[in-house]
């Protein structure tokens, strides 16, 4: 085309025919680029409409139109090959110039898309690789959320039961099907601790016991950690059964399930790591499978490895309490059971004691009454000596049930010491006067010594404490033939308790206490030490007594003892052995009267204390005696006693004395029969009986007609002389109580 | 000689007295009796008892002394000093009054007159006696001491 020559002419001289073959094609090929520069834009436009996201659409359509012009241009130049008017170059000319125009544009428009389309695509690059990523890590969490429904499946089933046994096969059941497992096996350590032993396995049925000591180096990796590990499958705990495979075991991993005894379990602390043994759970993946262990599912291992441990060490909770419980409800049972039959002893005890003091004593009460009645009869002498015998045998008998019925109530600590203030030396004086008959018949020599800064009265139990000198004495008394018998009481000194024969005694000083110190020394048969501890025990009796002398019930002793220790006290024998003779001594705590009674008695010259009963209260007795000594000392035992006394030294003047005020007439019967006719006179005057004093008898003679006189004439009692203060008293108490006293003759 | 020594000697006195049997049981009674109600009346008891005997001992002695003795009467009066004296607790005297009586029964004069002799000789010494220990008393007393407690042995 651009060999044309153009300014000369308007018309266009064609080409030399030689090249009319290349003209054709020329031809051809600017038809086809013409057809194929308008249908690019076409089919861009059709795409394009097609596709929703195209930025740049302007660009297209600039495109577009270069496209076009181009292909005009070259349709245009189809005609430019035959000769051709002037207005087809001027189009040409035109649609080239504008080609021209828009390409250059174009260029110029593609300088700054081209990058940008570019970075279109880098961007589309990264978001692929984005989208892949989050794929990935989708993928993840899936296979995470997929093991945690795995683990909460499993841990359902595992803690859905409280049975060990049910536990750690639904463990290995659940395991084996998450994770497709080929085997999988328990291993629990023995009793000893040394070996581990095949408990449960997955396929096997009942796993003959295997064991494998524990101290493999796989075991110790495993126990170390509490993750799990990857084992080799020829290790012994993985060997399980007979390769099947052709190639290779599957890969196995061991873990351990930790075992917790309730011991391990502080309070506010978590089990101490030292103490904990573990059992080992193997699990082996299908061999020939090229599958490997990965880390989520090694992961959901440990965790139900922990879930294992935790429901184990439940259940041991819950069977040891179960276990607690029902030994708890056995002992509960077998100790009701003894309380009740406890209960039905003692009640049965306690009827056989209610009915033995009264049924038992009814009888003795009649027997020696009667038998004391039967002595006052006319018997010859033969009869006489049996109805001693029979009155010696069944006082003996009351003093033995008294004995056993006191021990019960010791015994029961049912019984109770009375507290009141009594003379100390008076319980002494009685003792001595009781036992004085029985020593001096054996000839044996009795002292007593009363230390002189022991007090004069005390606050405590004194028949108690009485009884208890008189059974110490008594024995003394009954085991010794010959010699002396010596009593001394003192004021025990605090260092006195320091004494290595009383370990226990731990004496409580005081100031309103004392204790009471009393040593009987006698000088008879001794006893074997090697015995001494058995003489408190009752009923034992000393094998060593071979006199013949009273019997006693072996209680007496035990009895004393309970009484001492029921004042707080302590008692013991020292014996140097057979015939050398033996001491008793006790120490009891008794209390100190208060100041204001002491004060009271402090002015008697004399230490010798009775204390004064103001008892009888200004009491009105009448004294009759003709003799003047002994009217003094009646007198005086009478004001002694607290009574307002007057005395008669006549009948005549008696008679002139008396009024209803007195309330008793002592008369002396032994001058004659002036008393007698003395006492009908005074009845003759008072004519009713309540108005009428008390007319009781004193006399030294012991016989029966003084006494069967006394009660014909109608008096109301008759007391022997001579009388002590101590039965002046019993007896006024006896008369103002029951209004009649006579004494046994 | 201090007021330790004496009660001493008045301990040592009394038991002498009660050993050789000269007082009995009676006596510590009438002992008991003395308190602040009544402080001296052991002496006056034992006085009363001194007259008593005195005047008793010279009616036995002047109805022996008659040509008819009136045993009954010798009885009573026998019958008297024996219950005064066991009252005091003079034991000697009322053993000798006992003895006295088994002989008036049997109405023997001489006998009688030697039992007689036998009690004025227990009666003299059971008064010095007795004298001897109020007099010990006395002086416990004016020296500002107290009659000590006297220990029980038989």
């Amino acid at each position: 085309m651009w060999f044309k020559a153009p300014e000369s002419c308007n018309c266009i001289e064609p080409q030399l025919p030689a090249d009319e073959l290349l003209v054709k094609y020329q031809y051809i090929s600017d038809f086809f680029i013409a057809l194929a520069y308008f249908s690019i834009p076409l089919e861009l436009i059709y795409f394009v409409k097609k596709s929703a996201v195209f930025p740049y659409r302007w660009v297209l359509v600039q495109f577009g139109a270069f496209i076009v012009l181009c292909g005009a241009t070259h349709l245009i130049n189809l005609w430019t090959f035959t000769i051709h008017t002037r207005t087809v170059a001027m189009v040409m000319t035109a649609a080239k110039v504008l080609t021209a125009v828009v390409s250059c544009i174009t260029a110029l428009m593609l300088v700054h898309i081209i990058p940008d389309l570019l970075s279109v695509k880098t961007r589309e690059l990264f978001l692929k690789n984005k989208a892949a990523e989050l794929d990935r890590e989708m993928g993840l969490i899936r296979t995470q959320e997929e093991t945690g429904r795995h683990v909460r499946m499993l841990t359902h089933e595992i803690r859905s039961t409280l049975d060990r046994h049910t536990i750690l096969k639904t463990t290995l059941i659940e395991l084996g099907r998450t994770l497709a497992l080929e085997e999988c096996a328990l291993w629990m350590p023995t009793r000893t601790g040394l070996e581990l032993q095949l408990a449960y396995t997955l396929r096997q049925q009942n796993p003959v016991g295997y064991t494998v000591p524990i101290h493999l180096p796989v075991i110790n990796q495993v126990f170390s950690s509490n993750r799990a590990v990857k084992i080799s499958p020829n290790c012994p705990v993985a060997r399980l059964r007979p390769h099947t495979g052709k190639y290779m075991p599957g890969e196995v991993v061991a873990v351990r399930v930790p075992l917790l005894n309730l011991s391990n379990f502080q309070i506010y602390d978590w089990p101490e790591v030292s103490t904990r043994s573990y059992a080992l759970m193997v699990l082996m993946l299908p061999s020939d499978s090229a599958r490997q262990w990965h880390v989520h599912e090694l992961e959901l291992v440990e965790v139900v490895a922990d879930q294992v441990a935790v429901a184990l060490s439940h259940a041991a909770i819950l069977e040891e309490s179960m276990r607690a419980r029902n030994m708890l409800m056995e002992q509960n049972v077998a100790l009701d059971l003894a309380r009740r039959e406890a209960e039905t002893a003692i009640h049965a005890r306690n009827d056989f004691l209610a009915v033995m003091n009264h049924e038992m004593r009814t009888p003795m009460h009649a027997i020696i009454a009667l038998s004391s009645l039967l002595q006052e009869t006319e018997l010859t002498a033969e009869q006489r000596l049996m109805v001693e015998t029979i009155l010696k045998s069944s006082n003996l008998l009351a003093t033995l049930i008294n004995d056993v019925l006191d021990l019960s109530q010791l015994e029961d600590g049912s019984l109770q010491l009375e507290t009141t203030t009594f003379s100390l030396h008076a319980v002494f004086r009685e003792v001595l006067s009781l036992i004085k008959p029985v020593a001096s018949v054996k000839k044996l020599s009795l002292t007593l010594h009363l230390a002189s800064d022991l007090p004069a009265y005390a606050v405590g139990d004194d028949k108690r404490l009485m009884q208890t000198i008189l059974n110490v004495v008594g024995n003394a008394v009954k085991f010794s033939k010959e010699g002396s018998i010596s009593i001394s009481a003192v004021v025990a000194k605090p260092d006195s308790f320091k004494d290595a024969r009383i370990p226990e005694f731990h004496p409580v000083p005081s100031d309103s206490h004392f204790y009471l110190r009393v040593q009987v020394k006698d000088s008879g048969s001794g006893i074997n030490p090697q015995d001494i501890p058995k003489l408190f025990t009752k009923f034992a009796q000393s094998q060593a007594v071979t006199t013949k002398g009273p019997a006693g019930s072996g209680l007496g002793l035990a009895i004393c003892r309970r009484f001492v220790n029921l004042m707080e006290g302590h008692i013991w024998i020292e014996s140097e052995g057979i015939g050398k003779g033996c001491t008793v001594t006790f120490i009891v705590r008794l209390g100190i009267p208060d100041r204001s009674n002491e004060s009271k008695l402090a002015f008697a010259p004399k230490v010798l204390g009775n204390h004064v009963t103001t008892n009888f209260g200004g009491l009105k007795v009448l004294v009759m005696d003709d003799n003047g000594v002994n009217r003094s000392v009646t007198k005086g035992l009478l004001l002694h006693l607290g009574c307002d006394v007057t005395t008669a030294g006549s009948s005549e003047e008696c008679l002139r004395i008396i009024s209803p005020e007195h309330r008793m007439v002592f008369m002396d019967v032994c001058t004659g029969l002036d008393g007698y006719e003395l006492a009908i006179r005074i009845q003759e005057k008072f004519k009713k009986r309540q108005d009428r004093p008390l007319i009781v008898a004193l006399t030294g003679n012991t016989n029966k007609v003084t006494k069967e006189n006394c009660m014909r004439v109608g008096m109301d009692g008759l007391i022997l002389k001579p009388v002590s203060v101590d039965k002046m008293r019993g007896v006024l108490s006896e008369l103002l109580e029951h209004r009649v006293l006579f004494e046994a003759i | 000689m201090d007021v330790g020594q004496m009660q001493r000697q008045w301990l040592d006195y009394t038991r002498s007295l009660f050993i050789e049997g000269f007082l009995d049981n009676q006596f510590l009674q009438l002992q008991q009796l003395q308190d602040e109600n009544n402080p001296e009346f052991v002496v006056e008891v034992v006085s009363l008892f001194f007259e008593d005997s005195e005047r008793i001992l010279k009616d036995l002695t002047f109805a022996l002394d008659q040509q008819g003795v009136d045993f009954k009467k010798v009885d009573a009066h026998v019958h008297q000093l024996k219950g005064s004296s066991s009252s005091v607790g003079a034991q000697r005297v009322k053993n000798a009054c006992i003895a006295f009586r088994n002989f008036c029964e049997e109405q023997n004069v001489e006998a009688c007159l030697r039992c007689l002799q036998q009690v004025k000789q227990e009666y003299c010494l059971v008064k010095n006696k007795l004298e001897t220990l109020f007099r010990l008393e006395q002086q416990i007393v004016a020296a500002g001491g107290s009659i000590p407690m006297m220990e029980l042995s038989f």
